[in-house]
């Protein structure tokens, strides 16, 4: 247990609290209407997706194009589950049917497709969450193209800030674990790690399963907040969505991912008016990123909040 | 059986439209290894050309289809010169992604000129119908298969016959080796683009004959189709694209027919999946071991 209290986990714990009674304090006391909530929500379950594909692009390196498909898997399962049982309970259940669901279907998909390489793999996992899509839409307890609606509001904002917590915590203890460090060794020269007797598939499915089982924890808090959920919703284009916040955070950085969606979550609110400008934005964005800053806002680098507070205690020594 | 024959018919006129886009993406994936994402894309501002010139210019079909030709041919090297170019010698993920953004920029920049909603594409050829022991094929599935014939034995002819036509193929085997004989690869490139833009964008003006709408979103799905056409021949083989397309046209027809039209369009991916997993380099492709 004393391997966990250290200065930096420390200060992250405090940083994170200091910032959700921040937020709930600005919900109790009106300033945050209702209007501005759905931005907030998007915004952490944007990060939570966010996170969930980071961990299969930025750290094991297997460039997904998916992402939607299972978000939808957890969606459904969570409106299905909060029919029956429409509170807390219910969601938490639904989640964990999400979780269970859709990290067998990425199982299923991965032992195959991850043996693929790059761009291949893209195509295949784009094929995939096209054919989880279709095949939402063509079942009837799935309620076809016009999908389920009436599902009960049950995610708050203190739900899901814990729920973006659990996941920081998985990707970040898998990161750093064995199993983490075997998966870098992918990404950076997958014939070298093979080389060196990383059992790369092995790895590359296991985060790949990971990713996916808390993409589709993203879609359940989705389908409980949003009341509608339709196949439309879980398109590619959806998927594309989360790429480019990850893109635009940097492949490999967590903090990134989350700076990211904080940002294209105010630029959407902001051009809520004019789509069409939006994603004209959007795109110039990721080319222009692309050829100047491959590597996005943080790169593969971390914020380091530690580090940032001892600066300005350097500053005020002097 | 005539049921059969008349599905054959319909599938390998849609399949040609899979089969022109997915020569270009089989042409640009053989020389610079880029999934050209955006080129469903460039088929559909193919038909927005098309269109503005059939309904503006007042011009007769072929003249527009050879407008929409070279309109598309300059688009694809500019968009090459822009935004690949650059990304020559980066990694695979981030020209991908780039071509992901330059999809997306063409769809909305279309939409944000011409509107999100769907056009009418003017009629512009009498659609009769030509009976044929006991088959029926309208006048755009004829002009459909004769202009995308004709099209690929020029591209045959061009690959096969011609100076450009070697580079192209000696820049595909090996690039640094091409350039050390004296071939210029970036103008080869360029012109790999060109031709294959060009085909998108007839295939562009075909599909808004047959079908007579068009859209800003219209190139996202048979993009996706003809490229896993392009796979499924062996990406990177041009007969293998022609097969290819041709072959998932006529794969989805059948199952829209004989099965489920709701199945029709997971077909698709379901072929791509499994020729994935049996063999990743295509029917005629050919397996190439990785070298360290």
């Amino acid at each position: 247990m004393k391997h966990y209290v250290n200065k930096n986990t420390m200060t992250w714990t405090l940083f994170a609290a200091v910032v959700f009674a921040l937020i709930e304090g600005l919900i109790l006391a009106d300033i945050l209407d209702s209007y501005y909530q759905v931005t907030l929500i998007t915004i952490c379950i944007n990060i939570i997706l966010a996170l969930s594909l980071n961990l299969i692009i930025g750290y094991s390196g297997q460039f997904s194009l998916g992402h939607a498909g299972f978000m939808a898997i957890g969606a459904y399962c969570a409106a299905l589950t909060l029919a029956k049982l429409p509170n807390l309970m219910g969601l938490l259940l639904g989640i964990l049917i999400g979780i269970v669901i859709s990290g067998i279907i990425a199982l299923i998909i991965a032992i195959p497709t991850l043996r693929l390489r790059g761009d291949y793999l893209a195509i295949a996992t784009l094929g995939f969450s096209e054919v989880i899509r279709i095949a939402i839409l063509n079942m009837d307890v799935t309620g076809g193209a016009a999908g389920l609606s009436n599902i009960p509001k049950i995610t708050t904002f203190p739900v899901i800030y814990i729920f973006i917590l659990i996941t920081l915590i998985v990707i970040v203890n898998f990161a750093r674990s064995s199993h983490g460090r075997a998966c870098a060794s992918v990404r950076e020269d997958e014939i070298a790690s093979e080389s060196m007797g990383v059992n790369t598939t092995k790895y590359k499915t296991l985060a790949f399963v990971i990713g996916a089982a808390l993409a589709s924890v993203g879609g359940a808090l989705y389908a409980a907040y949003f009341y509608v959920i339709n196949p439309g919703t879980f398109g590619f284009q959806k998927s594309i969505d989360i790429l480019v916040i990850v893109v635009f955070g940097g492949m490999g950085s967590l903090t990134g991912s989350i700076v990211a969606a904080i940002i294209l979550g105010f630029i959407t609110l902001a051009l809520q008016s004019f789509a069409e400008l939006r994603m004209i934005l959007y795109a110039v964005a990721i080319i222009v990123i692309m050829i100047y800053r491959p590597s996005g806002l943080f790169g593969n680098k971390e914020l380091n909040i530690t580090k940032l507070f001892k600066k300005k205690e350097r500053k005020e020594a002097k | 059986m005539t049921l059969f024959l008349q599905q054959l018919v319909n599938g390998l006129s849609l399949g040609s439209i899979f089969a022109l886009v997915a020569l270009g993406y089989t042409m640009v994936y053989g020389i610079i290894k880029l999934i050209n994402f955006a080129h469903g894309d460039i088929y559909m501002v193919g038909a927005y050309i098309g269109y503005m010139a059939i309904t503006s210019l007042k011009v007769g079909l072929f003249p527009a289809i050879i407008i929409a030709m070279i309109t598309c041919a300059v688009l694809g090297v500019v968009i090459e010169k822009i935004a690949y170019k650059p990304l020559r010698n980066a990694s695979r993920i981030t020209s991908l992604i780039t071509a992901i953004g330059v999809s997306l920029l063409l769809e909305y920049v279309m939409m944000y000129f011409m509107g999100a909603g769907v056009r009418t594409f003017p009629d512009v050829m009498d659609k009769t119908k030509i009976e044929f022991a006991g088959l029926s094929i309208t006048s755009a599935q004829l002009l459909i298969l004769g202009t995308t014939l004709l099209l690929m034995l020029l591209l045959q002819f061009i690959v096969k016959k011609t100076k450009i036509g070697k580079a192209m193929r000696a820049v595909s085997v090996d690039a640094d080796a091409a350039r050390l004989m004296g071939i210029n690869v970036d103008r080869t490139i360029s012109y790999t683009f060109a031709i294959g833009s060009a085909l998108a964008g007839a295939a562009g003006v075909l599909v808004g004959v047959y079908y007579n709408t068009i859209s800003p979103l219209m190139g996202v799905t048979p993009g996706l189709k003809a490229f896993i056409a392009a796979v499924f021949g062996g990406i990177g083989v041009i007969p293998g694209a022609m097969f290819g397309g041709l072959f998932i046209g006529v794969a989805e027809t059948m199952v829209g027919v004989y099965w489920s039209s709701l199945i029709k369009d997971a077909v698709v991916y379901i072929i791509l999946i499994l020729i994935l997993l049996i063999k990743p380099s295509g029917i005629l492709g050919k397996n190439v071991k990785e070298k360290v």
